[in-house]
């Protein structure tokens, strides 16, 4: 009877496992479709900020466990709640800090119109042409700041952004006792 | 110059905090405790005592364990008015280590370990109630014939401390609550009319004369207790109303087909603890839902719990499980159960309004302009 | 007239008394006037004038731009001595572009024309005049009022409400109003009902004002279809919510406005201001205002020239008696704290408080007992706790499914907590947290967009760049192989 009990087990067991093995070979699917669903959720702008080669290599890296939800500084809260709510994690979004947002500006007086920033530009935010002053467009710029390391004249630096009546936030009340 | 921390309105407040709404709550206890000590006598004074005693201790100390301002949580009343409704439901002469088990339970395990005061999902005086009932049924099923304080077989303070304290036995006559003793018959097969063969005594019943705990013997001084609560807006009447309603609504039924089988609503109301319960422990705000629709949601499958438990269940008395498992489905109720939103129909379905519905038919009709007489 | 009712609401202690016998009083001339460019609902008005200008009383500062704005106007003649960045009379403290006038004392007012007979102007007319007086919500909403009386064009309006409610306590200003000029508010009430083409006006004053109820309906009893109705002394009365529901019964469905179940309701201030508009052709330049609060010496009513610095009302009215422990603009319940005294009244200021430590009964906050009581006062039937869990976990979404975006921040629930958590500052928080939210992610989509477009236009650009070379190569190859065809034929021809 114990015999009998054991050896059915066991080869259930074995089955069972053999026909798993066989799922994860031959039924495995190729790309996670998540990791297409959280790209698309990022700003796109390939600006490496967040230490990955882009994007596509980040989004994976989340999926992964690899990286936090909290990786990409131009996605900022928006996206954070987006890719928590997508991957069903519980996120308390009191532990990060809010980096205030900043936008490129360039210094008319030292710029001299080499154009090269305007072609590392991920979303091109910045107009100019060769011999001309360039300018940012601040609605377009995502602050990757890869404009201002190919500056020859270090007259590109972050600007970040005046609160204004129109913008100002009621803070979270204090923490009760 | 700036504000780092601006407040938001409003700028002022009503003349309510919670050691004021624990506050009201004792006083609304008080007539129907007074009255239960002088009935039982000095050990049940003793033992509500060393209940309050014990849950204050743990209090104090789980809140010092969790780095929490002592003084600030000690002083809302909260654990005081828990361990005072705790030991409103023990037997009178409960030996002492029961108020210490149960008063430091209904503390640690009831509302600590959640998190805290607002955080518990069960009532805890409830939860520490059933532990005990549990795991000492025989300390918790012994009742006493009332011997108020100055009838001739009183017991002396001295023996009712050794009596609580377990000292040397001291002799007193138990007898079953009213409760036991009609389910115990009942369950024997006996018939109503055997059992209490003159009809019980409402008027005993309602004031108080009764053998059970000192929560359960005055129906009358807990209603008065209830409607200071009630003119003070501490609680609102959905959820004792629905769960007395229910009960006797349920009674009636059963007591109708078959009155020899099934108490009648008047003994179910006025005896065991269901006023108690309706009125001061399922209006426990934490433990109950917060719209009003969910609260005669709770109120009524409280009644219906107690009810079938009191019929049908294994214990004399339900309020305790009805009321804890009416408590784990609070946050569903709430969940499904809410008030409907200004501007719309139901969620998320806004109104909807024709214009016959706000303007006359002459109105909508003519287009000339109103004149509105001269200059 | 029956009345309806509204869900919930609360009563404070309304300290009417302590301004409502004391009549209104002019001020002095203050030495400098401050005007805010943004004192309405919209977009701000642009300055027309410049430093050292003079200019007369009523006349143009600034004019407004775009459909929902509003003109700033000078409330007495003077100089402009300044256009700069100011402190504006809000919590955050933070500047605002102010024109700043010295009066001269002369308070000449500049050459106006009224209309003799406003019933025969259109609705286009009449909104076009009231919008260039700058006349704007009176009652703090500050929207402007040329927008709200053209509603009556797109929809019937069967009811012109007028708000006399006034809940919050220690306000009298539209009290006095009333009292004092009544027939002017009258007349207003009747221009708006011609404008709106409406049908009826209902003046709905709170019944703790029976001198305004008695002075108007003595103002009405000649026009069948402006009646006074008295109305329950229960906050928040003076919602335009809760008022509609009241007077009708009907609510204004979500997302709606309450023209679209023919309502408009309009405060008694604003109808004054456009009486004086249109049979006067007076600008706004003035607004009573009740300086009081427990902390006042001797709270007052004025009529104040817009413009003038809070601290000059609180000098008239003989200082504090006690150090304030807060300043508010509006009332006790939903004013907003002034950064500081040095702050202009603007078109929407009914009153400055300055409240003392005991009235304003600030308590340690505790958390939450569920006891229920917001729930219970809620006037939209919210669920307030609910609301301020999710928003203190920055859950927002679980915060909107619960109506956060229907929360008119009465403070109704705050007021009631016996915990004394500060609900209605959960929910500014969230709904701040939800509208930057929502602007970040437009400036994500806006810049995933473009980052998308780039990558086409490279993609784009390396093409042509490959398709150029290979037609170069190809015209190249011909041009070679022609080369070559012409060495041969032309050698052909050498040898024959």
């Amino acid at each position: 009877m114990l015999y009998s009990a054991i050896a059915s087990l066991t080869l259930m067991g074995l089955t069972l496992g053999f026909f798993l093995g066989l799922a994860g070979r031959y039924l495995k699917v190729e790309s996670n479709p998540i990791v297409d669903e959280l790209e698309s959720l990022m700003p796109g702008s390939q600006c490496g900020q967040c230490g990955f080669p882009g994007c596509r290599p980040a989004a994976e890296a989340i999926v992964e466990g690899a990286a936090p939800v909290t990786i990409c500084p131009p996605g900022g809260r928006a996206l954070i709640e987006q890719l928590a709510a997508k991957l069903a994690i519980d996120f308390d979004l009191d532990s990060i800090e809010d980096k205030d947002p900043a936008f490129a500006q360039v210094s008319e007086e030292t710029c001299i119109g080499c154009t090269r920033c305007f072609k590392v530009c991920p979303t091109d935010a910045i107009m100019g042409g060769p011999k001309q002053i360039h300018q940012v467009f601040r609605e377009a710029c995502t602050g990757c700041e890869a404009c201002i390391e190919v500056c020859p004249t270090e007259c590109l630096h972050m600007d970040g952004v005046e609160i204004t009546l129109g913008t100002w936030r009621w803070p979270k009340p204090a923490l009760a006792a | 110059m700036s504000i780092i921390t601006p407040f938001s309105g409003p700028h002022t407040h009503a003349e309510q905090s919670v050691p004021k709404v624990m506050l009201s709550v004792l006083v609304a206890l008080f007539p129907a405790t007074v009255f239960g000590i002088y009935l039982f006598g000095w050990s049940a004074l003793i033992l509500f005592i060393i209940t309050i005693f014990s849950a204050l201790v743990s209090e104090a100390v789980c809140l010092w364990l969790a780095n929490k301002p002592v003084k600030l949580f000690m002083l809302d009343g909260s654990a005081l008015l828990t361990a005072w409704l705790l030991a409103m439901t023990l037997p009178p002469t409960a030996p002492w280590w029961i108020g210490v088990i149960g008063g430091s339970f209904a503390i640690i395990f009831g509302k600590h370990v959640f998190g805290g005061i607002g955080q518990n999902i069960f009532n805890p005086a409830m939860m520490s109630r059933v532990v005990l009932l549990i795991s000492f049924p025989l300390e918790m099923t012994t009742w006493i014939n009332p011997l108020p304080i100055g009838s001739p077989n009183a017991l002396s303070f001295t023996d009712s401390l050794s009596l609580t304290l377990g000292m040397n036995s001291v002799d007193v006559v138990s007898g079953a609550s009213v409760m036991g003793h009609v389910k115990n018959e009942l369950g024997q097969g006996h018939a109503l009319s055997d059992i209490i063969p003159q009809g019980y005594d409402i008027h005993s019943m309602a004031i108080g004369f009764s053998n059970g705990s000192m929560g359960e013997t005055s129906a009358l001084l807990i209603l008065f207790g209830a409607v200071l609560l009630l003119s003070l807006r501490i609680i609102s009447w959905h959820i004792p109303g629905a769960m007395i309603a229910t009960t006797a609504i349920l009674a009636t039924v059963f007591n109708t087909i078959d009155p020899l089988h099934y108490p009648d609503a008047i003994f179910h109301v006025l005896s065991g603890g269901l006023m108690l319960g309706a009125f001061f422990i399922a209006t426990d705000p934490v433990t109950s839902p917060s719209s009003n629709a969910g609260r005669l949601l709770f109120g009524a499958g409280c009644g219906l719990l107690v009810y079938i438990i009191r019929t049908w269940g294994g214990y004399p008395e339900g309020i305790a499980f009805a009321v804890m498992l009416m408590n784990a489905s609070t946050p569903v109720i709430d969940n499904y159960v809410r008030p409907r939103i200004y501007g719309y129909k139901s969620k998320n379905v806004p109104l909807q309004y024709s214009p016959e519905d706000f303007m006359s038919k002459d109105d909508l009709t003519t287009s000339d302009k109103q004149s509105g007489g001269t200059h | 007239m029956k009345l309806f009712g509204f869900r919930g609401g609360v009563h404070p202690q309304s300290n009417k008394f302590t301004t409502r016998e004391k009549g209104i009083k002019t001020l002095p001339f203050p030495d400098k006037l401050y005007l805010p460019v943004q004192q309405h609902i919209g977009a701000p008005a642009a300055p027309v004038v410049e430093i050292n200008d003079k200019v007369l009383k009523g006349q143009l500062l600034a004019h407004s731009q775009g459909a929902i704005s509003a003109p700033i106007h000078a409330p007495t003649s003077g100089t402009i001595v300044d256009i700069d960045y100011y402190t504006a009379p809000h919590p955050s403290g933070l500047p605002v572009r102010t024109i700043v006038l010295k009066p001269d004392g002369n308070d000449t007012w500049q050459q106006s024309e009224g209309v003799v007979n406003p019933f025969k102007l259109t609705t286009d007319e009449i909104a076009a005049r009231v919008g260039a007086a700058g006349i704007v919500g009176m009652g703090g909403a500050t929207f402007p009022s040329a927008v709200k009386l053209g509603l009556g064009k797109d929809n019937p309006i069967s009811t012109l409400i007028i708000n006399g409610g006034e809940c919050e306590p220690y306000l009298t200003c539209d009290d006095l109003l009333m009292q004092e000029y009544g027939d002017d508010v009258v007349d207003g009430i009747r221009i708006m009902v011609h404008a709106l083409n409406a049908k009826r006006a209902l003046i709905a004053i709170e019944d703790n004002k029976p001198g305004a109820i008695q002075t108007m309906t003595i103002a009405t009893h000649l026009f069948s279809h402006i009646k006074v109705i008295s109305v329950p002394s229960l906050y928040p009365m003076g919602s335009e919510k809760q008022m509609i529901q009241m007077l009708t019964g009907k609510e204004i469905p979500t997302g709606s406005r309450s023209a679209d179940i023919g309502v408009v309701v309009h405060n008694v201030g604003t109808a004054y201001a456009v009486s004086n508009a249109i049979r006067k052709g007076k600008t706004l330049t003035s607004r009573i205002v009740t300086v009081g609060g427990g902390a006042v010496k001797n709270p007052q009513n004025f009529e104040v020239l817009i413009g003038t610095h809070v601290s000059e009302l609180f000098k008239q009215c003989g200082g504090f008696i006690e150090e304030p422990a807060r300043i508010l603009m509006g009332g006790p319940m939903m004013g907003q704290i002034l950064p500081g005294t040095d702050v202009p009244i603007v078109k929407g200021s009914s009153g400055v408080i300055a409240l003392t430590k005991k009235e304003i009964a600030l308590q340690k906050t505790m958390p939450c007992i569920r006891c229920g009581s917001c729930t219970d006062v809620c006037p939209c039937g919210l669920l307030p706790l609910e609301m301020a869990n999710r928003s203190r976990k920055g859950d927002l979404t679980g915060a909107v499914d619960y109506g956060l975006m229907d929360c008119i921040s009465c403070g109704s629930c705050a007021y009631v907590c016996p915990s004394h958590i500060p609900l209605v500052q959960y929910f500014n928080f969230a709904k701040g947290e939800i509208a930057s939210r929502n602007i970040e992610k437009q400036h994500n989509d806006v810049t995933r967009e473009l980052a998308e477009q780039r990558k086409n236009r490279l993609e784009a650009e390396a093409k042509a760049k490959e398709e150029a070379a290979a037609k170069r190569k190809a015209l190249r190859e011909a041009k070679l192989k022609e080369a070559e065809e012409l060495k041969q034929s032309a050698k052909k021809e050498t040898v024959t």
